[in-house]
């Protein structure tokens, strides 16, 4: 899932400047899962901001709005009339719901109650943590599927660099080698020799390097109307 | 190794390693400015003492003068540098350019690493590079020289950098049981020599050098073990407490802190521990001349150039070959 976090309410608050009627809008997706911006968190939001601009004197109009799934247009069409009368929208959905809201109400001003912050899992209650960076070309078949240009801080494809200790990364004691984890893994399976191969340069054009990403399906784009067939 | 006369980057280094000489390296830190008489001092005390001398790349991933530029200093005073280059600053437009500049500069041996990471240093904020690791980067620059093509495959039309290639290993970093065969592929990825991080257990470097020579790595590559000069107590168990890889045993340790006892005045107290750290390191290199596979020394004092004439001298090592009268015997 995509891993968030709200950001603090002054920055919030800044972040709205003299707008009355704000619409929050929280997404029922990734964001609900990890508590960041559902419903919940939503009301939670207003709640706090209609009390903290009660007691400073701005009075602001806030209410809630959750959508199912804030990166897809059609479930933004749903609240089409409530952002039209907000002044502004505050999205708590990840980096691209509030994206998807700017572009498709493009007059409405939308500002982020989100950092997103990685695609990761849930590794404990509470505890989230990464695991894929989306580089475009997934190499996790030779590294017994834990991922090194999510988890390595150097990003290493020959790892482990000299500075693992006792399975922890020298960045921080709180993080795992993932070489560490890679070479424990492999060797458990008896597939060492995975790691004996030069791993060469990676073609990091499938990544975020290459510029920005897009992906064509032919097989289902829907036809053009000039080139679709006719009922008879 | 080669049976040829021919050195592959006609360095002085590869010179002595190739001759069989067991070889001296040492540390060369440029200062955190643009001073470039604080090079040219440091390589003054150098000069002669060693075959070679490393010039770090932003070590710490603290910002210095460049390697490249500190090491065009200490090439014209005398001392052959050895240029580190990191993969967390720049990627592998930058590398190969800076690899083409140093050495149409006359630089001759690079170390190939992967850098501190830049939460350890002064510009936590920065972002880093990381293209490619330091095994790629091995491959990248003895491909330079020897396949003549950059990286992308493209032929190099004209000179191409022909350096004697230099990468790290840290034998007590973990996976212990993994390290010599990432060694191996070091080596396999093109490394000319390699230089390990400090050892002070000597016996552990023993295990993991029979290991080395059971899969037969030093008759592919020179190996220079890394040995340092502990210069205060503090030092010592910083670096045992918080550098990967540094495994200090308690008798070393004893021994430093122990010499400085019941000494009142704090010059003598000083005297007394550097004294006992220049004896344990002489000790450390006269063990590491008996382990089979060992070519040499890289002694790290690190912002402590001036022992090095003194170490080098008690440890028998001298005199070095007469680089310098060569270079200027060519130049006439």
């Amino acid at each position: 899932m995509i891993v968030a976090e709200q950001k603090g309410l002054d920055e919030i608050k800044n972040s709205l400047g003299d707008a009355k009627r704000v619409l929050i809008v929280g997404c029922g997706t990734c964001v609900t899962v990890c508590f960041s911006g559902g419903a919940k968190e939503a009301a939670v939001l207003g709640s706090s901001l209609r009390m903290s601009t009660q007691i400073d004197g701005q009075g602001k109009d806030v209410s809630e709005a959750t959508v199912q799934r804030q990166c897809e247009w059609e479930y933004l069409d749903t609240i089409r009339d409530r952002v039209e009368k907000a002044d502004i929208v505050l999205s708590l959905g990840c980096g691209v719901g509030v994206q998807a809201l700017a572009e498709h109400y493009p007059d409405a001003v939308v500002v982020p109650g989100l950092n997103t912050t990685f695609i990761g899992l849930p590794v404990e209650q509470g505890v989230w943590a990464e695991r894929c960076a989306a580089c475009g070309s997934c190499m996790l078949g030779s590294t017994g599927g834990i991922c090194p240009i999510a988890r390595c801080a150097k990003q290493l494809l020959n790892g482990p660099c000299g500075g693992s200790s006792h399975g922890k990364c020298e960045v921080s004691v709180e993080t795992d080698c993932a070489w560490q984890l890679i070479y424990d893994k492999l060797k458990a399976q008896d597939r060492l020799h995975l790691l004996m191969e030069i791993a060469p340069p990676k073609d990091w054009r499938t990544g975020r390097d290459g510029g920005p990403r897009k992906i064509v399906r032919e097989d289902l784009r829907l036809p053009k109307t000039s080139e679709a067939p006719s009922e008879s | 190794m080669s049976n040829t006369d021919a050195t592959k980057s006609g360095s002085n280094l590869e010179k002595v390693l190739k001759a069989g000489d067991f070889a001296v390296t040492a540390e060369l830190g440029p200062p955190k400015n643009a001073d470039a008489e604080a090079v040219r001092a440091k390589a003054r005390i150098l000069k002669g003492f060693v075959d070679a001398a490393n010039i770090t790349d932003n070590q710490t991933a603290i910002v210095r003068m460049s390697s490249i530029a500190a090491g065009v200093l200490a090439h014209q005073e005398g001392v052959e540098p050895v240029i580190q280059i990191t993969c967390r600053d720049r990627n592998r437009l930058a590398m190969q350019s800076d690899v083409l500049g140093a050495y149409a500069l006359g630089l001759r041996n690079v170390l190939c690493l992967s850098g501190d990471h830049q939460s350890f240093g002064n510009h936590k904020q920065a972002k880093n590079v990381h293209d490619i690791d330091s095994m790629q980067l091995v491959h990248m620059v003895a491909e330079l020289r020897d396949a003549n093509r950059f990286q992308c495959g493209e032929e190099i039309k004209g000179v191409n950098p022909r350096f004697f290639v230099g990468a790290a290993e840290n034998p007590f970093s973990d996976p212990i049981d993994w390290r010599p065969y990432r060694l191996g592929k070091k080596v396999k990825a093109g490394a000319d020599f390699i230089q390990t991080q400090m050892i002070f257990n000597v016996p552990r470097f023993r295990d993991f050098m029979k290991r080395v020579v059971d899969l037969g790595i030093h008759e592919k590559t020179y190996i220079l073990a890394g040995v340092g000069a502990l210069k205060t107590p503090g030092m010592a168990k910083h670096m045992r407490e918080h550098v990967p890889g540094i495994d200090i045993p308690d008798e070393i340790l004893q021994r430093v802190e122990a010499v400085g006892k019941g000494i009142e005045d704090k010059a003598e107290r000083t005297a007394a521990f550097q004294e006992e750290g220049i004896k344990i390191c002489v000790e450390l290199i006269q063990q590491m001349r008996e382990i089979e596979g060992v070519a040499g020394i890289h002694l790290m004092a690190i912002e402590w150039e001036k022992v090095v004439p003194i170490i080098t001298e008690r440890a028998g090592l001298l005199p070095r070959s007469h680089w310098e009268s060569e270079r200027l015997k060519e130049a006439s």
